[in-house]
């Protein structure tokens, strides 16, 4: 849970944060602090409150209920201020297809209040930035979705800002984009850009997250590192078991008689596999054969913030 | 590039200075809206000059001089008008009203829907209102444009028969604007764009035929004429052909600009608090 005397420099402070819409309650009260230069990241699956957390952040939502400060702000009095200093990737692209890919640039800048001459200045080095130089004067639409994601992760730079939030970054796209887009995020962290992102990816919270935060059903369920989270809620390693079931057949381990018995910390059971949490993967497959077991397949591997996710929630990140 | 100094620095600027901050900010931005219409218009201009001038053209030679010569044939418009002084002002009228109308319902739509530039710029320090204000704007600037070309043909055409056929212009303006301003207020509520066609079936394409645009309401059933005073199109035609035949009612004429500007305002009202309840939540 967040530190109480963080609060005074965090560049994102939340406590009882609530969000509803109507009968239904989006966010339940969740208490976070994002420190300056830090990468934080809300990790969940679609529905868990991610995305109406980031746009109270972002101040285009009205808080319901709780405090909530950006910058030391408060959003309901100085959201077009707070604004000003927040660069958003949204979710959907929401790029202008009539305009061409440097004019995209142009006329946001112009919307922070730029004079046409730097918003130009800014929008040429961003293009090089992104790698989209070579583009900018095409229309938008024949773009593919990697690079469209990478316009508009410049046009959020474009007022240099203090604060960069990212809702679902990387969704949709192919792992050679993503890794791109990675990278340059990484580079703005590497410039103390502060960072703030949603995802449903595991492996994209544990490359650029310092810390984050694990929502399920509007509330914070976890926090803490990567790392702090995995040693936390799971073993160093996985396990995977798979056995020949029969069509249609769930693997409930009913038929393992208890043939894993000591062996690992916990168990879970998916629909097509086993996960033995065990702190050696190996010595514990080695066991499992010696008493009998003759699994179809055998995997050994680290355990990930999917494991965390699993061990906290009984779901999975990514259905 | 990104910000590396400073990255918070909470300002506690006094109250007072802030909201003078705030309004002119707005004033600013809605400003920064229709430039960013401009520069989409830029794209487009020609062929938007071009339609500007061979839609009146072709209205007023088809209506105005082919249908105008049986109706001139049969003593002219009321008052003996010929046909084509009668209908040139009204045509003007009900051209810059469709436009503005089409203007409010799917590209509105579109902004706060399908592309979702709305979206977009909501991240930056502008706010609904003035992505409201700036797209008003826009549209007026349309309807400026519009009728400045309209008007150029008429003038082609020798259909005005006063100096004062000029003030057509502002009225074509201000009853684009009576349309624009609720229509824009309806589409803010809108799910899908399935109503505007019935809008346009069912509202505009009606007034445009029937608010005393080809014929005076006054040859409409008794009990229809009283429709057309509650709509605005007919107090914009009533207006712009009144000046234009040099005809200058000052009463009559305050009510139709009351109209017309009651419309507007009410309309932005209702407009300012649907954008926010959709653009807002």
């Amino acid at each position: 849970m967040p530190d109480e005397t963080s609060t005074t420099d965090a560049v994102i402070h939340a406590r009882g944060l609530k969000k509803c819409f109507g009968e239904f309650t989006a966010v339940d009260g969740v208490d976070f602090d994002v420190a300056p230069g830090e990468a934080f990241g809300f990790l969940g699956p679609n529905g868990a409150g991610k995305t109406s957390t980031m746009r109270m952040i972002g101040c285009v939502s009205p808080v319901t209920a709780g405090t909530l400060t950006v910058f030391g702000l408060d959003p309901a009095h100085d959201g077009a201020r707070i604004r000003s200093r927040l660069g958003v990737v949204p979710q959907a692209d929401t790029l202008d297809n009539e305009l061409s890919v440097l004019e995209n640039l142009l006329v946001y800048g112009r919307y922070f209040g730029l004079p046409w001459s730097e918003s130009r200045r800014r929008a040429t080095e961003l293009l090089d930035f992104v790698q989209l130089t070579d583009r900018a004067k095409d229309q938008v639409e024949p773009l593919s979705g990697g690079m469209k994601r990478r316009l508009v992760i410049a046009r959020a730079l474009i007022n240099e800002p203090a604060l960069l939030l990212l809702d679902e970054p990387t969704t949709g796209l192919d792992p050679q984009a993503r890794h791109l887009l990675w990278d340059r995020l990484y580079r703005l962290k590497q410039r103390g850009v502060t960072l703030c992102l949603t995802t449903h990816y595991m492996d994209e919270a544990e490359q650029l997250c310092d810390r984050l935060v694990v929502m399920d059903k509007a509330k914070i369920v976890a926090g803490g590192s990567p790392r702090q989270l995995i040693e936390q809620y799971v073993t160093r390693e996985v396990l995977e078991l798979r056995f020949n079931r029969g069509e249609g057949e769930t693997d409930d381990g009913a038929h393992l008689d208890g043939q894993l018995d000591g062996l690992a910390d916990r168990i879970e059971q998916l629909p097509d596999r086993l996960l033995v949490y065990t702190a050696d993967g190996d010595a514990t497959a080695a066991a499992a054969f010696e008493r009998g077991l003759r699994p179809a397949s055998i995997l050994v591997r680290r355990s990930t913030l999917e494991d965390v996710f699993l061990r906290l929630t009984g779901r999975s990140l990514v259905e | 590039m990104a910000a590396s100094s400073a990255p918070i620095a909470p300002v506690a600027a006094p109250a007072d200075a802030r909201r003078g901050l705030m309004s002119a900010l707005t004033a600013h931005s809605s400003l920064r809206v229709l430039e960013h219409d401009l520069l989409v218009f830029r794209r487009g201009w020609r062929s938007y000059m071009m339609s500007g001038l061979s839609q009146p053209f072709l209205y007023l030679l088809s209506m105005g001089i082919g249908l105008g010569l049986y109706v001139n044939r049969n003593g002219g418009a009321p008052g003996g008008v010929p046909y084509l002084n009668y209908i040139a002002p009204a045509l003007l009228v009900t051209q810059a009203m469709m436009a503005a109308a089409f203007e409010s319902a799917w590209p509105i739509m579109s902004k706060i829907a399908w592309e979702k530039t709305y979206l977009a710029a909501l991240n930056t320090p502008i706010g609904a209102t003035s992505l409201l204000a700036g797209d008003i704007m826009w549209i007026a600037f349309r309807a400026v444009l519009l009728s400045v070309l309209f008007f150029v043909v008429i003038l082609a055409f020798g259909a005005v028969s006063s100096p004062l056929a000029v003030l057509a212009i502002p009225v074509a303006v201000l009853t684009a604007l009576s349309f624009a301003a609720p229509i824009i207020a309806f589409t803010a509520t809108q799910k899908t764009d399935q109503s505007f066609n019935m809008l346009f079936r069912f509202g505009i394409t009606p007034l445009f035929l029937f608010s005393g645009t080809f014929f005076p309401i006054e040859k409409l059933p008794l009990f229809i004429q009283p429709l057309a005073w509650v709509t605005p199109l007919y107090h914009g035609v009533s207006l712009a052909r009144g000046f234009s035949l040099g005809q200058v009612d000052p009463v009559a004429d305050l009510i139709h600009v009351a109209v017309l500007a009651g419309f507007v305002v009410v309309g932005l009202f209702v407009a300012r608090i649907t954008f926010r309840r959709r653009l807002e939540l």
